[in-house]
């Protein structure tokens, strides 16, 4: 995995640095190394794990046993196969806060100065800590479903679908992420990431089709639970996992993923090239 | 000459603060440009100009010979930057740290560590290359991060106020790391409010106050700008101080200062006083313990030339 290897590229000179700067290879492979430097973060600080670990078992028992009777009309089991897709999809998107948080404080700790001073893309370090998430994400989907099947959930598709579902759910992931991504360069603190992600992901959370079929809902609200991105992936995991509709809600959460990267990606590079 | 960094007119503004207002900066091949000034004097922002981290509002800047705002990358092959804060990764370890720098920069895997290996020895730190930096003691990190900075062998340093916060004995190896970089052909940017770094480690020094260029010279040529030479005296007994005084008085243009307890000093036209004043004093039957002729300290070129002087506190903080 080394320049050489991948540079049978039009690099006239043998060095890429000194003619092709920012080579996607190039800029991959910093940003797999920046990736690691996360891990290891993470390997030192398990507890930054709580919300991708204890925080789905917690949900999980809070609306199966304490609203899944009520909300579910009766039959905790077929709440929670009901619910599970969309605590899902929810948690994902609460799973992203932590991202700008830590970058944030990496840049206030003055530990990106050290990687703008050198002859990297500007983008690697953002993109490494993106790909270091994705580990997180597949502890949440696995907590969730293998924890969801102590409780009762059970797959009603097929085990192929089911991995589709997880791999749609950390697809997505790593595209909305880039909202944490910009909100950890705009931000002037850490803790202001987490009050302004959150202030974003209720209303997404909420004002979807993850707790309670929209059908009793009035016409406006459904109208946005309809577009909601949060519904979509809820949706698409849902028809993956324990069947019904499918294809329009993996096509939404696909356009979504699309808008999202289009959107925060450029905004993040651009937020981070002016943070001083 | 070449100048391995050449900064021309600039200025940069934060909000409502001039951090700087116009400033020129030159250092040649292979010297120690001493950048001197109290906090907030816009010596940060200048190297972080220099160092491509933030862009002037106007000037140029070239290091290394390439312009800092059309050749970033280039400059960024060819400098390498220490900050004030040490940035280092706190739960890498000081290997993990500087094999990452040594990634980041292209080496191969091997030669990474390798070159990690060898700093740490530099550094002293091969006894805590496996512990996470958030154990080291302060002036571990400001090694590991002055390490960080050097693993590309970069032509041109960087090193924003690299001692300050380190004790007096730290300070020394720090100064020492800088004499053999610059012996092995590096160019230094040293921003300091310590003066008596400038004048132990710089071949010139730049002297910057709100955001401008107030003097630049070698550090002798800028004493000798700012005052001729002083002479001090102390004498054997303590009690003599005042028949010494009214000596010097008569043979200076000045009245005579009280630098410490039981001496005193004087400003003097040239060498002659130097002897007039031992005639005298063997005279009046005057032993001293110290009589010297020496430049005025950058402590009191820094009060000549600004009116103020540098805040002790703020040095000590």
């Amino acid at each position: 995995m080394t320049a050489t290897l991948t540079a049978p590229a039009p690099a006239p000179t043998p060095t890429a640095s000194t003619t092709a700067p920012n080579s996607v290879a190039r800029t991959v492979r910093h940003a797999v190394a920046l990736a690691k430097r996360n891990l290891i973060k993470t390997w030192r600080t398990p507890e930054q794990l709580i919300d991708v670990t204890v925080q789905p078992i917690i949900f999980l028992l809070l609306f199966v046993y304490v609203f899944g009777g009520a909300l579910g009309g009766g039959s905790r089991h077929h709440y929670l196969q009901f619910l599970l897709p969309g605590l899902l999809a929810q948690g994902i998107a609460m799973g992203s806060v932590a991202l700008g948080q830590n970058l944030n404080s990496d840049i206030e700790k003055g530990v990106f100065d050290r990687f703008r001073s050198l002859p990297i893309a500007r983008s690697a370090p953002l993109v490494g800590a993106v790909l270091a998430d994705f580990f997180r994400y597949l502890i949440l989907c696995v907590i969730y479903i293998g924890f969801g099947y102590v409780l009762g959930f059970r797959i009603e598709t097929n085990p192929a679908a089911a991995v589709a579902a997880v791999a749609l759910s950390i697809a997505f992931a790593l595209s909305f992420c880039w909202i944490s991504v910009y909100i950890g360069m705009v931000a002037r603190t850490s803790g202001s990431v987490q009050g302004i992600m959150f202030l974003l992901i209720f209303p997404l959370a909420f004002g979807s089709n993850v707790y309670v079929n929209p059908a009793t809902m009035p016409g406006w609200l459904q109208a946005f639970v309809h577009v909601n991105p949060m519904s979509q992936l809820a949706g698409a995991v849902r028809g993956l996992t324990v069947g019904g509709t499918t294809g329009s809600h993996v096509g939404w959460t696909l356009l979504w993923m699309g808008i999202l990267l289009a959107v925060f990606v450029p905004l993040a590079l651009r937020a981070y090239r002016r943070r001083a | 000459m070449t100048y391995a960094i050449e900064a021309e007119g600039l200025t940069k503004r934060f909000g409502d603060t001039q951090a700087l207002a116009g400033i020129d900066l030159a250092a040649r091949e292979g010297t120690v440009l001493g950048v001197l000034g109290p906090n907030g004097a816009g010596k940060t922002t200048a190297v972080r100009i220099l160092a491509t981290l933030l862009r002037a509002d106007t000037g140029t800047a070239r290091v290394a010979g390439y312009d800092v705002v059309r050749d970033a990358q280039k400059v960024r092959q060819n400098v390498g930057l220490t900050g004030q804060y040490a940035s280092v990764d706190e739960d890498l370890t000081g290997t993990q740290n500087l094999v990452l720098i040594g990634q980041l920069l292209d080496l191969p895997t091997s030669q990474a560590k390798a070159r990690a290996a060898e700093l740490l020895e530099w550094f002293d730190l091969t006894a805590a290359a496996g512990r996470p930096a958030k154990t080291y003691s302060g002036g571990m990190r400001r090694r590991l991060d002055l390490a960080a900075s050097l693993v590309g062998r970069p032509a041109v340093i960087f090193l924003d106020e690299p001692t300050t916060g380190l004790d007096p004995a730290k300070r020394e190896d720090m100064w020492d790391v800088v004499r053999s970089l610059v012996t092995d052909g590096s160019t230094v940017l040293l921003t300091t409010q310590y003066l008596e770094e400038a004048d132990a480690l710089a071949d010139e020094i730049t002297v910057i106050d709100h955001g401008q260029v107030i003097a630049h010279d070698t550090p002798d040529g800028l004493k000798r700008i700012v005052g001729g030479q002083r002479l001090e005296v102390r004498p054997a007994d303590p009690d003599r101080l005042d028949e010494v005084r009214t000596i010097l008085d008569a043979i200076a243009e000045a009245a005579p200062e009280s630098p410490g307890r039981g001496v005193l000093s004087v400003p003097v036209k040239g060498d002659e006083a130097l002897a007039a004043a031992v005639s005298r004093l063997s005279a009046a039957g005057i032993s001293v313990t110290e009589l010297s002729l020496h430049l005025p300290s950058l402590d009191e070129v820094f009060f000549t030339l600004t009116g103020r002087h540098t805040d002790p506190e703020e040095v000590a903080a």
